[in-house]
């Protein structure tokens, strides 16, 4: 029984993990080709990603977009959440349900909505366009994360502070972000992690100026290469050590 | 600082449900009020309308001659004592206690002071820069309490504030509540279940039923000569005994109820014994246990061997199950039959 569940446990891990193992090893890859046999290992890829003028040119369009549209989806989901957590209003089910609707439609669908509204409306596809975008997937998360971290005693102890003196805005600053810091956070760097890994609404929503997995993509067209391989390593990297940031900062802390 | 409470015919309603029918209460400055009743009755409805967490279907509360009826917590002269404590889990005790003050715009030196002394008041001064998770419950409670007598509220209202304490604990926070009203002189409204409690603290009880005031008064008053059968019950136990019409019961004491002709007679275990006002007829012991203060004795009545009536008798009674004795009672409450 137990070599059974350790044998599983191994299955299990070679699954999800052998992808994106295959794709770091051969981005060592020594040759054209980032297919076996492994001809050895090299940093000349990665070398050939830093020196590429337009990779880190969507990367930094990438960090933009990413950083700045969680942060709009944080505060207009914490806004929400606490409001909606304060005050028991008639339809506030149905408030609820359409703000978190957005995140059973697929990002192609949303993508496609918003292009043809930006189109009406003449926002060009842009990184904005993308940022907001992101929001609209994004919201509806942090919206999900923050209302559910708010329980009665919270809700309680942002009572106690109306009762003591405070105004909305200190209610809000001095009482409920701290308190739910450990969500807030949470939901920040989830959002940022989607936006960051986001190719679909990118990929309709932006033209001139585009965001990593959208570069990646045209990459991809002229052929298979080990420079890829670099990138995505890269982005990998990056979701990486937001993930056990995240980890060591806040759950570690909560566990405490 | 203290002030006064009038709630005027306020009725409150939630959705179809009537929480409160005209409820009419005048509290003076500096008493300890406890509303008393059983859950749903109504009592934290009422004080979440007196701090201006709700505003009244109907009617008007005015705190210290003012009318508040519309005014937000914020801008009451009141403070809660939440049932969970409501602590903010970010901030060290003394920033909890002085939250209040900060918000008021009182400078930080001050604040600071302020807050220590309330600390201090509660037992806690050593403990200003701890959190509140490193606390046990009762410390919570009295943290609460400081921060919410910071702002030097005319009005302190506390919802079901021991409620999670431990019974030994519940007593000894009774004494220390009452001790710190009656320093400081606020008017206190607190609202529990638990009548011992209400006995314990309270200045005057308001016993609540179905979001009405079955009664107001002194706990001696609410305990020996309650209004209704359901004060009466609720402030403790009580043995009901029918008495028909034209079926007149004597109760021969000095200050005496003449003749009872129907209705019922309520007695308190204490209230029956070996001596007394009247005579209730002989009885047989059906069985007894000691409880340290009193023996709890169960009796059958020779007369109506079906009913059982109880009663305390004081320490060193020798009585055997199965012996034959004539029970007398004093102190009795008598409703007429439409009340019961």
């Amino acid at each position: 029984m137990r070599i059974l569940s350790w044998a599983y446990l191994i299955a299990l891990f070679t699954f999800i993990l052998l992808p994106v193992g295959v794709l770091v090893v051969f981005s060592f890859q020594d040759g054209r080709l980032p297919v076996p046999p492994f001809k050895g290992a090299t940093l000349e890829w990665y070398a050939s990603v830093l020196a590429d003028r337009a990779l880190m040119e969507a990367l930094l369009n990438s960090m933009i977009v990413a950083l700045i549209s969680a942060a709009v989806s944080l505060t207009l989901g914490f806004l929400a959440a606490s409001g909606l957590a304060r005050v028991v209003l008639p339809g506030s089910v149905l408030m609820r349900g359409v703000l978190i609707a957005p995140m059973t439609v697929s990002y192609l669908i949303v993508a496609l909505g918003l292009l043809q509204m930006f189109g009406k409306i003449g926002v060009r596809p842009s990184l904005l366009a993308t940022g907001i975008g992101h929001v609209v997937i994004n919201l509806p998360l942090c919206f999900a994360i923050i209302y559910a971290s708010i329980g009665e005693h919270q809700k309680n102890a942002l009572k106690a502070a109306r009762d003591l003196g405070a105004r909305e805005w200190q209610v809000l600053w001095l009482v409920a972000a701290p308190m739910l810091l450990p969500s807030l956070a949470a939901a920040y760097f989830l959002a940022f992690t989607f936006s960051w890994d986001e190719f679909i609404i990118a990929f309709l929503l932006t033209r001139f100026d585009v965001t990593l997995p959208v570069e990646i993509w045209s990459m991809l067209r002229s052929g298979l290469s080990p420079e890829t391989n670099a990138v995505g390593s890269l982005v990998f990297l990056v979701s990486i050590v937001i993930v056990v940031a995240l980890e060591l900062l806040l759950f570690r802390k909560g566990a405490k | 600082m203290t002030a006064s409470v009038t709630i005027q015919a306020v009725e409150h309603r939630f959705n179809n449900f009537t929480a409160l029918h005209r409820v009419d209460l005048s509290i003076e400055a500096g008493e300890f009020i406890v509303l008393l009743g059983p859950s749903g009755c109504g009592k934290t409805t009422l004080l979440s309308i007196i701090g201006g967490f709700f505003t009244p279907t109907k009617g008007q509360v005015l705190i210290g001659g003012a009318d508040m009826t519309h005014v937000g917590p914020r801008d009451r002269p009141t403070t809660t004592m939440f049932q969970d404590y409501a602590l903010f889990p970010h901030m060290s005790l003394a920033d909890n206690v002085a939250f209040g003050l900060r918000m008021r715009g009182v400078g930080k030196a001050a604040r600071r002071d302020k807050a220590m002394e309330m600390l201090d008041m509660v037992g806690l001064a050593d403990k200003g820069s701890r959190k509140p998770h490193e606390l046990s419950g009762g410390q919570r409670q009295r943290v609460a309490l400081a921060r919410a007598l910071a702002v030097d509220p005319d009005v302190l209202l506390l919802d079901e504030p021991l409620g999670a304490l431990d019974l030994k604990l519940r007593r000894q926070m009774q004494d220390e509540l009452k001790e710190i009203q009656q320093r400081v002189g606020t008017t206190f409204v607190h609202v529990t279940h638990d009548q011992e409690e209400a006995m314990a603290i309270a200045d005057r009880i308001v016993v609540m039923n179905q979001g009405r005031i079955e009664h107001c008064g002194t706990p001696e008053e609410v305990y020996l000569n309650p209004k209704t059968p359901f004060s009466a019950d609720f402030m403790g136990e009580m043995n009901r005994i029918e008495i028909a019409t034209g079926q007149a019961a004597s109760l021969g004491g000095t200050d005496a109820q003449p003749a009872l002709d129907g209705g019922t007679l309520c007695l308190r275990p204490e209230s029956i014994g070996l001596q007394g006002d009247f005579s209730l007829g002989r009885a047989r012991l059906a069985h007894a246990s000691f409880f340290g203060s009193h023996h709890r004795c169960h009796f059958r009545p020779l007369e109506a061997p079906d009913r059982e009536w109880i009663a305390h008798l004081p320490q060193g009674i020798a009585l055997h199950p199965g012996d034959e004795v004539e029970l007398f009672g004093r102190n009795p409450v008598i409703f007429p039959r439409d009340a019961a």
